[in-house]
Formats: structure tokens, C-alpha cells, sequence
């Protein structure tokens, strides 16, 4: 036990670093100049020298590398050229966004396609499960940005139930924060429905043809019973991996509602960056990105063994 | 000379079903997950008919297809031209669906369109498909030094955001068709790599792999005549649920304004540009058509990805 869980830190460990290599080379190897960033393209060949000098960019590479990590580790993710915003408020006030936004939608998500795969896996090819897999299929081929726009369309400027757009921090007004976050969170939430519950169905319909189930039957427990105690839990594999695929990819993939709904997470921050060409910012904001992936997946794989703890010999 | 037909006779339908160690397979399926998105796995080893669902959707592909082929053939109007004279008109007998808010044809632009969003959704997955399914043919069969540097490789690339990347990278290099496509493409290229490895390592060692090499077949020949004709089911229908992936990708970029540059049409680019400016109330077909053209072929794509995992027989939580 614990000494699978010294490898896998280990592993993380050096994931981690290797990701931090990637994300310094692609800011750094990308064609563009910051000068040209900070000081517009017009500027004298000398004043980009001394630019150059005080951002520390004609140095080797490998030294401007340790030097941004150590600052990292000291909690300085650098400044913007742009604005000079610390890239660490940034992260700060935009990472906030995108952990309520995904907390929401991966809530929903599971509260509808646990209850109803347990439903319709008792009985495949019962109509209430054709029904239910033909529309999670629809899900499945709609984009946020396809239902973002008609959810706005409908909800907000029709029926006047939500606001179209705007973002008041949770710590402010709680209530007003989540009133403003509930149209963004379901828009992402359609795909991860379709996708838990098509998975957590065809694996609680093998499930049930175990030995272990029978058992259960003729002991005679109730049918609930036999569901969430005993046929839920093996059936959940499939489940925790695509769920670590999906948050994985929501952590920086909801710039489409983050922009359609003018709320600024990370995941729009990045973009914008990205545009702008403020290296510093899209360096920073991908290093927390791409190291809250590499967490997640460990804490995915903590929870693969308590579903199941063989997972550690194997 | 071996005796093809005899070796491949022994390959049992529900190969991909066997090892299913949870904790060796928990990584991989993390990874390989993806594409259950769409799957579903009931019905193992019973072969139910294609059913008429998957002929209208092979039919509203193959539609999409013809008329994205023979876009130039058809009596459209310039999909640029604008028509200042016929802004936001409603669908009728001069415009088929009506024209947008620079009075520009909407039938017009959809067809158009619909070459941006098929060539960057497949041919980038066939990007992918060559390079990293090739690699993961290879490694998966070979084993060894060269299959745990190119597993740990694929990994390390899948857990860097392949987003930030994509948007990165097209925003400083670029957006013209080919561009966005390769850059796509070798964005699929771990993944690809990840689904036809676990396959390939599957098939390795099992008895008509062994029978071929005892009869002396040559290591290609194992690879292309044995290995490979059990892993492309599996490579075709992962590709299938990526291209649709990537089809939402190209709408994503457009509404960045980094899919193909104005005006230009693709099916992301038209759907943003319905929903820009107070589109969507003033007229929602521009936005209408596009969305629900590209609903019709996501839904067509994970349809007959479904219906065709269902045939092969390949169990979702494995692929």
C-alpha cells in the first residue's frame, strides 16, 4: 500500500517536471518576439536589447528555465508584459471560476446518469432504457457551444429565469454566484451525462450476469439493495477513468461558456493570453493547468483503489 | 507458406474481452476512455442487424460528404457574395435557408462549410492514425525498451493539455486549412498511439500469432497480415468517436476566431458568427442550419462508431 503510493508520487513527480520542460519550450520555441509584445513593433533595435537584458532573455535557455521554476516554487508564476498583473492573481481569481463551473456540471452530471443507468440496467431493451440511451446519445452530439447559445436564446433572454451573463465571486453573494453559474455549469454538463451514464450502464448490465449477484438474488435482498451494495461498486471502473478523462479535459476546455457567458476562468485567460501573446501569462496559466491534470489523475487512480484495492498488486 | 485462413480462423470474436486485469488495464483505460463516450456494451456475441438508424446515418454522412465533394458543381451562389439588397432574409424560393445578416446565401455557406469541418475531422484523425497507429502497432507487438520509452512518451503528452496546445500553436503559427489539420492531427497522434498499442499487445502473444512465427513468417509479416487485421476494427472505431471530437474542436477554435480565417466558411465559423452581433434573436437560422447540420453529424458518426464497436464486438471499458 504504501509503498504504491511512494511509486506513484514518484511518477507524479516527475511527470510534473517533465510537464513544466514542455510548457517553458512551447512558450519559448513558439515564433514571436515579447518585445514586440511590450514595446510594439516599431521600436528601436536597442531598446529591445535592454528589454531583452531586463526580462533576462538573452540568457541560455536552461538558465532562464531554472530561473522561472524557482520563482514558481516561491509562488511567483511572473508577470504579465502586458497590464504587469501577477500571473498568480490571475490564476487565483480566474481558478476559482473553473473548479465551481466543472463542481457543478460533474454534480449534475453524476446525480442524473447514476440514478438512471441503475434504473435502466435492470432491464436492457425496455423501453424506458431505449429512451434513455437514444437521448443520451443526442447529448453526446451536442457541443456547448451549440447548446450554450440556445440556453441563453431560451432561458435567459426569453423566460428572464437567469442572467445572460456576469459573475459575482461565491465569497460575495453565494446565492447570486450560483444563480449566475447554473446556465454555464449545464452547458457543459450534457456531454459527461451521456458519457457516465452509457458507461456506468454497460458495465452494471455485466455486472449483474456475475455469480456474486445470483448469490445475493437468492439470499433474497431487496433488489435496491443488491444494486447499490453490491452491483454498483465493481461497475464504477469505467466510470472513475472517463470521469478523470472528462474533468481532465474541462479543466482548461470550458473557454467556450467561459466566453459565451463573459465569466473569466482560467480556461478564457489562457485564450485571451494566448492571443495577446503574453508568453508570461499562457506559461503560467498552462503549468497550474497542465499540473491540476497530472494531480487529478493521481487522486483518480487513489480512488480506482478503494473501488478496488487488487489495482495495488497489479 | 503459412496458411493465412487457417491462423485467422482462430481468432475468437470476443478477443478484445480477455485479460481484463482491472489493475493492470486501470491506466489505459483512463487514457483509452475517450472514446467511450459513445459506447455502450450490451449484446456482447449477439449480432444484432445494422438497423435503419445506421443507414440514415451512413446516409446524412455520405449526403454531407457528396455535397461537400461537389460544392462547386451545385447551382449555389459565391458563399462570400453579399447580397445587400437580400439581408436576413427567411428561408424561401431564391435563398433555400435564407441569408445572413451581410446577405450572404446560407445553403450556400453551409456546403462551403461543411469542407472545413470534414477535411480538418478526418484527414487530421488520418494524420493521427498514420503516425501514431503505425508507432503503436509497432510497439505494442515489439515490447521492450523501444514500447516503454514511446508508453511513458504518450503519457507524459496526454496528461499537457492537448487544448492549450492546439490554441497555442495555431494562434502563433497560423490558420490556414492545412495548418489547423496537421496540427490537429499530430495532436491525436498519443492517443491513436495509446488505442492500437493496448491492441496490438493483446494480439502479441496469442496462438495464431505464435503458429505464424513458428512457421517462420517474417516479424512485417506477422505485423501486417496477423496483428493488424485484429486491430483495425478497433482503429476504425476510435477514429470514427475522435473525428467527431475533433469536428467540435474546429467549432471551439472558430469561436476564438482561430478556425480557418474569415470569411472563409466553416460550420464552427458559422455558428459563431449566428450567435455574435445579437444574431441569434434578430435571425437564428444563421446560427440554426450550421448547429443543426453538425448535431445530425456528430449524432451520424457516434452512430455508426456505436453500431460498428457493437459488430466487432469491442468492450467499451477496453477499447
Amino acid at each position: 500500500m504504501t509503498k504504491y503510493f511512494i511509486r506513484r508520487v514518484l511518477q507524479l513527480i516527475v511527470v510534473a517536471f517533465i510537464i513544466s520542460v514542455l510548457v517553458f519550450l512551447l512558450v519559448h520555441l513558439l515564433p514571436g518576439d515579447p518585445s514586440v509584445t511590450i514595446l510594439g513593433p516599431n521600436d528601436t533595435a536597442q531598446n529591445r536589447a535592454i528589454l531583452f537584458h531586463q526580462l533576462g532573455l538573452n540568457k541560455p535557455l536552461w538558465q532562464q528555465y531554472t530561473t522561472w521554476l524557482t520563482a514558481v516554487f516561491n509562488g511567483n508564476l511572473g508577470q504579465s508584459y502586458l497590464n504587469h498583473e501577477s500571473v498568480t492573481h490571475i490564476v487565483a481569481t480566474g481558478a476559482p471560476i473553473d473548479i465551481e463551473l466543472i463542481v457543478i456540471s460533474q454534480v449534475v452530471a453524476f446525480a442524473v446518469a447514476i440514478p438512471l443507468a441503475l434504473i435502466t440496467s435492470r432491464r436492457p431493451n425496455h423501453p424506458v432504457d431505449n429512451v434513455a440511451s437514444t437521448g443520451t446519445f443526442g447529448l453526446l452530439a451536442l457541443p456547448p457551444f451549440v447548446i450554450a447559445p440556445i440556453m441563453v436564446a431560451v432561458f435567459a433572454v426569453g423566460l428572464h429565469w437567469f442572467p445572460a451573463t456576469g459573475y459575482v465571486p461565491f465569497t460575495q453573494d453565494p446565492a447570486t454566484n450560483l444563480h449566475d453559474m447554473i446556465l454555464p455549469s449545464l452547458a457543459i454538463t450534457a456531454g459527461s451525462i451521456a458519457v457516465y451514464y452509457r458507461l456506468l450502464r454497460s458495465d452494471l448490465i455485466s455486472t449483474l450476469q456475475e455469480d456474486f449477484i445470483t448469490m445475493a438474488r437468492s439470499k433474497g435482498l431487496s433488489s435496491r439493495r443488491i444494486m447499490w451494495r453490491h452491483a454498483f461498486r465493481p461497475s464504477t471502473f469505467s466510470l472513475l477513468a472517463a470521469a478523470g478523462v472528462n474533468i481532465g479535459a474541462l479543466l482548461a476546455g470550458t473557454f467556450i461558456v467561459e466566453y459565451l457567458f463573459a465569466i473569466s476562468g482560467l480556461g478564457y485567460s489562457l485564450v485571451q493570453a494566448v492571443q495577446q501573446r503574453d508568453y508570461l501569462v499562457v506559461q503560467g496559466i498552462s503549468l497550474v493547468v497542465a499540473i491540476a491534470y497530472v494531480v487529478l489523475q493521481f487522486i483518480i487512480d487513489f480512488l480506482f483503489t478503494v473501488v478496488d484495492p487488487r489495482v495495488i498488486r497489479g | 507458406m503459412p496458411d493465412d485462413s487457417e491462423l485467422q480462423a482462430s481468432r475468437a470474436p470476443g478477443q478484445i474481452l480477455t485479460n481484463r486485469v482491472p489493475g493492470q488495464a486501470a491506466v489505459d483505460e483512463m487514457v483509452l476512455s475517450r472514446e467511450n463516450e459513445t459506447l455502450e456494451s450490451d449484446d456482447i456475441l449477439v449480432t444484432k442487424p445494422l438497423g435503419f438508424l445506421f443507414w440514415m446515418a451512413i446516409g446524412w454522412v455520405g449526403l454531407v460528404f457528396l455535397m461537400a465533394v461537389f460544392a462547386n458543381l451545385l447551382p449555389l451562389p459565391n458563399p462570400n457574395f453579399q447580397n445587400y439588397s437580400a439581408i436576413n432574409t427567411p428561408p424561401g424560393i431564391h435563398h433555400l435557408l435564407g441569408t445572413d445578416d451581410l446577405g450572404r446565401d446560407l445553403l450556400s455557406r453551409l456546403i462551403f462549410g461543411a469542407r472545413v469541418s470534414l477535411i480538418v475531422g478526418f484527414a487530421s484523425v488520418a494524420i493521427g492514425m498514420a503516425v501514431g497507429g503505425t508507432l503503436g502497432l509497432i510497439s505494442g507487438f515489439k515490447g521492450g525498451a523501444l514500447d516503454t520509452s514511446l508508453n511513458a512518451g504518450s503519457f507524459v503528452l496526454l496528461a499537457f493539455p492537448a487544448i492549450v496546445a492546439v490554441i497555442a500553436i495555431v494562434a502563433f503559427w497560423g490558420q490556414s486549412l492545412l495548418k489547423i489539420t496537421i496540427i490537429i492531427g499530430v495532436g491525436t497522434i498519443p492517443l491513436m498511439f495509446r488505442v492500437v498499442r493496448a491492441s496490438s499487445l493483446s494480439f502479441a502473444n496469442r496462438d495464431f500469432v505464435i503458429a505464424a512465427r513458428t512457421m517462420g513468417a517474417t516479424t512485417p509479416r506477422i505485423l501486417f497480415r496477423e496483428i493488424l487485421p485484429n486491430v483495425i476494427p478497433v482503429a476504425v472505431t476510435f477514429s470514427l468517436i475522435t473525428v467527431a471530437g475533433v469536428i467540435v474542436l474546429e467549432g471551439s477554435l472558430a469561436f476564438l476566431g482561430l478556425s480557418v480565417a474569415l470569411p472563409t466558411p466553416s460550420w464552427g465559423n458559422l455558428i459563431s458568427e449566428g450567435t455574435a452581433n445579437g444574431n441569434l434573436s434578430i435571425n437564428p437560422y444563421i446560427m440554426l442550419w450550421p448547429a443543426m447540420a453538425m448535431f445530425l453529424l456528430l449524432l451520424s458518426i457516434n452512430l455508426i462508431g456505436d453500431r460498428m464497436r457493437q459488430r466487432f464486438d469491442i468492450r467499451e471499458g477496453l477499447l
